[in-house]
């Protein structure tokens, strides 16, 4: 029996007036890649920014219900949000490195969280570049640009500074949108290996994608979780009449 | 008919452009024509003698730089601070909105205004007397919409993708903004700080009665001391002198010396705001 890490329960979510989630359940489990399908507009990126509340940063988002990690619910008061963001990690559509140099990318969450012994930065700078299958790449570029590294290498380089904090979980926004198949292909291949250690949660519109790289799969639709299940499953006997017209590219 | 119009229309609007154009142009050469002639090694480098008609300008080239670049000393973190809490903590409110509207309306108040207020506060109120430090923050506070309002630009400038990228990582407010929108943002506001002390070095009103003085001896040996300032000394060399033959002449000389320390000041900031552009990549 797999742990479950994430318990979603009842969690509604609006922006002002506009209802976004309308109760979603599903339990998400450890160590395994969930992927989050839905049309455009659905709410599976927002569905996302609920599991490490960056939706707090929007001023008229309102959340209802509760998101469970390792049994504790995220939307306690009590719940210090830096510490939960540095154990639930997330990648963005677009690669987002700051306009540092690659080493200070990804020791920007390490300094955040008090780490200042240059020793360590370097260690765990290392560890976490190698852990992204970017080392090789960049090692003897660590002080130039970020911003002259090639999108594919960027978003690495963004999963990289979003390992090197050592969360549970990694929360992927559509990562490959922006890149060609060559880097989309050794971004599938980091997500397969990284699987191993992080609960990975994976939002994509590409349905291809989701079959590729998921075990597991929630399909979105209207701000509704509509079927949820192993990707295997869902991809060859969906429930849903709604997701078979989905997965058959009835709309999209 | 049409075809008439459209060319009247034309001239019209070319003409307009020539003479606007013929305007600054002439104003460069009659001050450079005017004012070369005295131009020299000495004339930068010694102090005025034969009672204002004869020698050079040194100390007020001097007081300008001390009195522009207290200006920018004072107003800067001021400025930079007041922006970043205006734009990053103050939200949208009435007050906020009401409070930049008249930061906005500081800039176009009269700068003699301003020399007026730091007499009655600085020289007089906190007792500084005419000095390097009054002058300074006059100028100072002349500046600071500047200041305020470059640097708000600029932080308006810094992508989303980046803030939100330092906040998914755990980071608080504050470490995002040092640590993200303000380096991301330093090129704008350095533009705005050089911008600024190109306004403050050239400003005659402010300085008039918080700073500036005709003649002294001496540099000033404490922010207590008043001082000589380019400006100031083309308008003195213009009212006060007795031998104008000799005095416009030195006038013509220091306003080149001014206009070209500006022009340099300017072609600083312009250089550093282009190559933040080209270097960024967002």
């Amino acid at each position: 029996m797999v742990r479950e890490k994430i318990v979603v329960k009842d969690l509604n979510l609006w922006f002002g007036e506009n209802h976004v989630l309308k109760g979603i359940n599903i339990s998400i489990p450890e160590k395994a890649v969930t992927a989050v399908m839905g049309p455009s507009g659905c709410g599976k990126s927002s569905f996302l920014r609920c599991l490490n509340r960056m939706n707090d940063l929007i001023d008229t988002a309102r959340v209802t219900g509760k998101v469970l990690i390792d049994g504790r619910n995220i939307y306690d008061d009590a719940v210090d949000v830096s510490l939960l963001r540095r154990r639930v990690g997330m990648v963005f559509q677009r690669p987002n490195p700051f306009p540092k140099s690659v080493f200070d990318n990804v020791a920007y969450g390490l300094r955040i969280h008090g780490v200042r012994n240059k020793g360590e930065l370097r260690e765990r700078v290392e560890e976490a570049l190698k852990d992204a299958n970017l080392w090789d790449e960049v090692k003897d570029r660590l002080f130039g640009s970020a911003l002259e590294l090639s999108g594919g290498q960027q978003q690495r380089l963004c999963i990289a500074r979003a390992l090197a904090v050592r969360p549970e979980i990694i929360l992927l926004d559509e990562p490959a949108s922006a890149l060609d198949p060559i880097s989309t292909a050794k971004l599938e291949e980091l997500i397969e290996k990284l699987k191993e250690d992080y609960t990975i949660v994976i939002v994509t519109h590409n349905i291809q994608q989701a079959a590729r790289i998921s075990d597991y799969a929630a399909f979105l639709m209207l701000g509704e979780l509509v079927e949820f299940g192993r990707t295997q499953e869902i991809f060859t006997a969906p429930k849903d009449k709604r997701t078979e017209s989905y997965l058959t590219g009835r709309f999209g | 008919m049409r075809r008439f119009k459209q060319f009247v229309g034309f001239v019209v609007l070319k003409t307009s452009v020539v003479v606007g154009v013929l305007f600054l142009f002439s104003l460069i050469v009659v001050i450079a024509l005017n004012g070369a002639r005295v131009l020299s090694p000495e004339f930068l480098l010694e102090f005025p003698r034969e009672g204002m008609t004869g020698g050079g300008i040194f100390p007020a080239i001097v007081g300008t730089f001390l009195l522009s670049l207290g200006a920018v000393g004072f107003a800067l973190p001021l400025g930079v601070l007041g922006a970043i809490y205006l734009r990053e903590y103050a939200g949208g409110g009435r007050l906020v909105r009401a409070i930049r509207t008249g930061i906005n309306t500081l800039s176009g108040v009269p700068s003699v205004v301003f020399g007026l207020f730091g007499l009655a506060v600085f020289v007089k109120l906190f007792g500084f007397g005419v000095s390097v430090l009054s002058g300074s923050l006059t100028l100072g506070i002349l500046i600071l919409p500047v200041i305020i309002r470059s640097t708000e630009e600029a932080i308006e400038a810094v992508p989303r993708e980046f803030r939100e990228a330092s906040y998914a990582l755990g980071a608080t407010k504050w470490q995002t903004v040092k640590g993200v929108v303000l380096p991301a943002a330093l090129p704008g506001i350095l533009t705005g700080a050089i911008l600024g002390v190109g306004r403050a070095a050239g400003e005659t009103a402010p300085i008039l009665f918080t700073a500036a003085t005709f003649y002294t001896r001496h540099l000033p040996g404490s922010p207590f001391d008043e001082v000589m300032a380019l400006p100031y000394h083309i308008y003195a060399l213009m009212t006060e002198g007795t031998e104008p033959e000799h005095q416009v002449p030195i006038a013509y000389g220091t306003a080149l010396v001014l206009l070209l320390l500006v022009l340099a000041v300017n072609f600083i900031a312009i250089v550093i705001r282009y190559r933040a552009r080209r270097a960024r990549k967002w």
